[in-house]
């Protein structure tokens, strides 16, 4: 019975160590883009609501196709 | 934007030292804490770096000295990131210290020109990875395991000593530089420094070099795809799944980036493993084998449509998988060689190191080795990404260092990986697979006889090796599958197989291999075709303005079309060329690379000048004399060599007499008409080199005229004009490597014991 609390533990640091993976590779991916445009919008005290999130990510690609990025060889 | 246009001319120093604010925590570390903690060299310290610098010097020593029968390739490991970890702590440091001066006390622009879209202030960490990926594409993986020609080491020696001393310090440069100028991208900068001669020799090198390079990524794709059909079932499918990535993201799930993702992989996975069953039956065998013309043909149609569909639908999903398999599979390789280390049996030095024609890639060692490996060492095309898009991310300015030099160490890493898989297999495999089908004569029997008859020490190749392994990846032949990208498949497939899977799963790992190269090959054409046709679209609207707009379809679609087309003929050159495409064209892709690295290094010499830092001008002037002296002399043999495997025009001055006497037949060209395109391609390949060089050569002496006239302005005491934004005083502090040092740690502590409202306001707007 006991076992399971234990163990629970055990894995908690994996399982830290997981999520921790996970967020970096969302931040790399640019997959917390929406969160950080929310972030800025509210530190930056707009009047005006920030935008939805599929309108986030629409305007987001949209603005790309007039300013394209380049990537390596 | 939240900010105005900056004035431009002030003078370079003496200007806005940002006042720290009354109710902030310092935004950052005072100079002399950091100094005393630089400078102060504990026991602990010493033997940390005392022990990196014997375990480096004892891996060169097994690699360079010892000359057993096998080198093992953990060397190859130790060797590289010993000497990147020294390169990174004590030379970027110097950089950091006497020439570029970072003044965290300054604003970023994603901080000043903060909007939460483009300008971001990121994560160092998090930006590490995303400017890595940005920067890392096929580039370090196809050029080392062409230069495995001549041996491993003087490949080895190029990679890891040239991204120390020019290939990461012109990335950490130009980084830094357009940081300081809000983000401006290097052709931007070419015409502040440089004026409009400069600017604009430098805009249409850039332009012409993209085009180059965009076409032989593409030849690298369209060779390993060739005669493959589940090479070109698998990348096919690449396509459909990013497609419906897009519209999944677009209207089902907008946002969900990395399920997508992840739904996207499993899909790749599937299309892998289901090519080779589609390969296996018949109609899938007939309906997939295409010859490379018709691929070539395919690619250019593929790449005018992508380029112009909208970036959601295409681009942006295919983008996500590239991303997601780069990290993967460049984190699976690494452990993978640590695991496994492979045995090496190459020389260090092969037959073909003191030779100028070698089957692979023709020319001496010097200079076109270091043509031959451009990413991975130094690449000029990294400047554009470097500019741009990365500085608008960064946070403070002392991070610049562990993501721009840090970032293209990684880099370098990358390509001594593909180095170690390239030379791991047979070889005898290696020519067999690397050489033009005119030498090897394109069936195993024809290829081992050659191979054989190369008279290469060790090399004893029967043609039921070349059949046994070509049956092991699952193609029918790996005979002249040269581009570089194959080679590594299977090295790649060699060493996985006896991580997981054994020989069962080698076929699958083959195309594993083939299929990422392919997915970060199209994911560059793609955007090079953009990147190119809006800098087209752009010049041209120097002359009519409605070419400026972005949204005007049939000025954008003409530009796509064009620049499509250069680079598509390029392509059809090289697939239709007698000779073997890639052996004659790949020169030329190092050479323009390296050529716009030339350029980048000349802007920033003159910037640097500018602002005055002429003791320490020999960090930029040394790897520029460098990569100038070796394309300039790469060019010159290209250009001027009598010996017809080397020079364009010796190559065509000799097809030319042939046919005027009237033969049929020369070299490796088989007919009139194979003659008449050799004429042709030489011709056009020459006269590319020509325009590279003359271009390059403009804007090299237009910096050198600059860094003189700042030279002379500051002994007359005149002050030079600095481009730079006006600086902003920081409201943040974060710290500037990978771990936080002991003194960052207790600013940080001050910054975490602000009340949340106050840390929050720390993006602030204007």
């Amino acid at each position: 019975m006991s076992a399971a609390p234990g163990a629970a533990r055990l894995l908690h640091p994996v399982a830290g160590a997981f999520r921790g993976f996970a967020r970096y590779l969302q931040g790399v991916m640019g997959a917390d883009a929406y969160r950080k445009y929310l972030q800025h919008h509210a530190a930056a005290g707009h009047g005006t609501p920030p935008l939805d999130e599929r309108a986030f990510w629409r305007d987001r690609t949209d603005r790309q196709d007039t300013n394209p990025q380049g990537r390596c060889c | 934007m939240g900010t105005m246009p900056e004035d431009g001319i002030r003078t370079a120093d003496g200007e806005l030292n940002p006042a720290p604010n009354g109710s902030l925590p310092p935004t950052s570390l005072d100079d002399a804490v950091r100094d005393a903690e630089e400078r102060r060299w504990t026991p602990a310290k010493i033997a940390t770096w005392v022990a990196i610098a014997l375990l480096g010097g004892v891996a060169w020593f097994m690699l360079a000295i010892v000359r057993g029968e096998t080198v093992n390739a953990i060397w190859f490991v130790f060797a590289s990131v010993c000497t990147y970890l020294i390169g990174y702590r004590f030379y970027s440091k110097v950089i950091e210290r006497y020439l570029l001066k970072p003044d965290d006390r300054r604003a970023t622009p994603a901080e000043y020109k903060a909007d939460g879209k483009d300008y971001v202030r990121t994560d160092r960490n998090v930006l590490f990875g995303h400017h890595f990926a940005a920067i890392a594409g096929a580039g370090p993986l196809v050029g080392p395991v062409i230069a495995a020609q001549m041996g491993y080491l003087p490949g080895t020696i190029w990679i890891i000593l040239g991204v120390v001393l020019a290939g990461a310090v012109q990335d950490y440069l130009v980084m830094f530089f357009s940081m300081r100028r809000g983000g401006r991208s290097l052709g931007q900068m070419a015409r502040e420094e440089l004026g409009v001669i400069g600017g604009t020799a430098a805009l249409v090198a850039t332009l012409l070099i993209m085009v180059i390079i965009v076409a032989i990524l593409a030849l690298v794709v369209v060779n390993a795809l060739g005669e493959s059909p589940w090479g070109v079932f698998s990348v096919g499918m690449t396509i459909p799944i990013a497609l419906f990535m897009g519209v999944y993201l677009r209207y089902l799930r907008p946002g969900k980036v990395m399920e997508v993702s992840i739904i996207g992989f499993v899909l790749l996975m599937a299309a892998i493993i289901g090519g080779g069953a589609v390969a296996g039956t018949e109609w899938g065998a007939a309906f997939f084998h295409l010859d490379k013309v018709t691929i070539a043909w395919g690619l250019i149609v593929y790449g005018f449509i992508a380029a112009i569909l909208p970036v959601w639908l295409l681009l942006a999903p295919r983008d996500y998988l590239s991303t997601f398999m780069k990290i993967g599979v460049i984190a699976m390789l690494a452990l993978a060689i640590i695991v496994v280390r492979p045995e090496i049996t190459v020389p260090a030095f092969s037959e073909f190191a003191g030779r100028e024609n070698g089957p692979v890639f023709s020319g001496s060692l010097f200079p076109f080795l270091f043509v031959t490996i451009a990413c991975g060492a130094l690449s000029g095309f990294h400047a554009l990404i470097s500019s741009g898009t990365t500085p608008k991310l960064i946070e403070k300015e002392r991070q610049t260092r562990f993501i721009g030099y840090g970032g293209m160490l990684m880099e370098s890493f990358v390509a001594i990986m593909a180095l170690v898989a390239a030379i791991s297999i047979d070889r005898g495999i290696y020519f067999a697979m690397n050489a033009p089908a005119a030498l090897t004569g394109g069936t195993v029997e024809t290829a081992a006889q050659w191979v054989n008859g190369l008279g290469l020490a060790g090399v004893n190749i029967t043609p039921d090796v070349l059949a046994q392994t070509a049956s092991n990846v699952g193609e029918e032949s790996i005979v002249s599958r040269s581009g570089g990208a194959p080679t590594l498949a299977v090295g790649l497939a060699h060493i996985m197989q006896q991580f997981i899977g054994g020989t069962g799963m080698m076929a699958f790992w083959y195309h594993f291999a083939i299929m990422f190269e392919a997915l970060f090959i199209l994911t560059a054409v793609d955007a090079g075709t953009r990147v190119a046709r809006f800098m087209l679209q752009d010049s041209i609207g120097n002359f009519a303005p409605r070419f400026k707009e972005a949204s005007w379809r049939p000025g954008a679609w003409l530009c796509t079309a064009i620049m499509v087309g250069a680079w598509g003929a390029v392509l059809l050159m090289g697939v239709t060329d007698p000779l073997g495409g890639i052996n004659t064209l790949f020169p030329l892709f190092g050479i323009a690379n390296q050529l716009l690295a030339a350029i980048a290094l000349a802007v920033c010499m003159a910037i640097a000048a500018k602002r005055g830092s002429f003791k320490y001008l020999w960090i930029v002037a040394v790897p520029l004399a460098f990569t100038a002296v070796v394309t300039v002399t790469a060019s010159i043999h290209k250009i001027f060599s009598s010996v017809p495997a080397v020079g364009y025009f010796a190559n065509n001055g000799a097809f030319s007499k042939a046919l005027a006497d009237g033969k049929t037949s020369f070299g490796t060209a088989k007919t009139a008409a194979a003659m008449e395109a050799v004429v042709r391609n030489t011709m056009i390949q020459g006269w590319l080199s020509i325009i590279f060089v003359v271009l390059s050569i403009i804007v090299i002496i237009t910096a050198v005229a600059a860094t003189l006239k700042a030279f002379r302005n500051t002994t007359a005491g005149t002050p030079n004009v600095n481009n730079e934004d006006r600086p902003h005083p920081s409201r943040v502090y974060a710290p500037a490597g990978l771990i936080p040092t002991p003194a960052e740690r207790e600013l940080m502590a001050e910054w975490n014991k602000l009340p949340a409202e106050m840390r929050i306001e720390r993006a602030g707007h204007h």
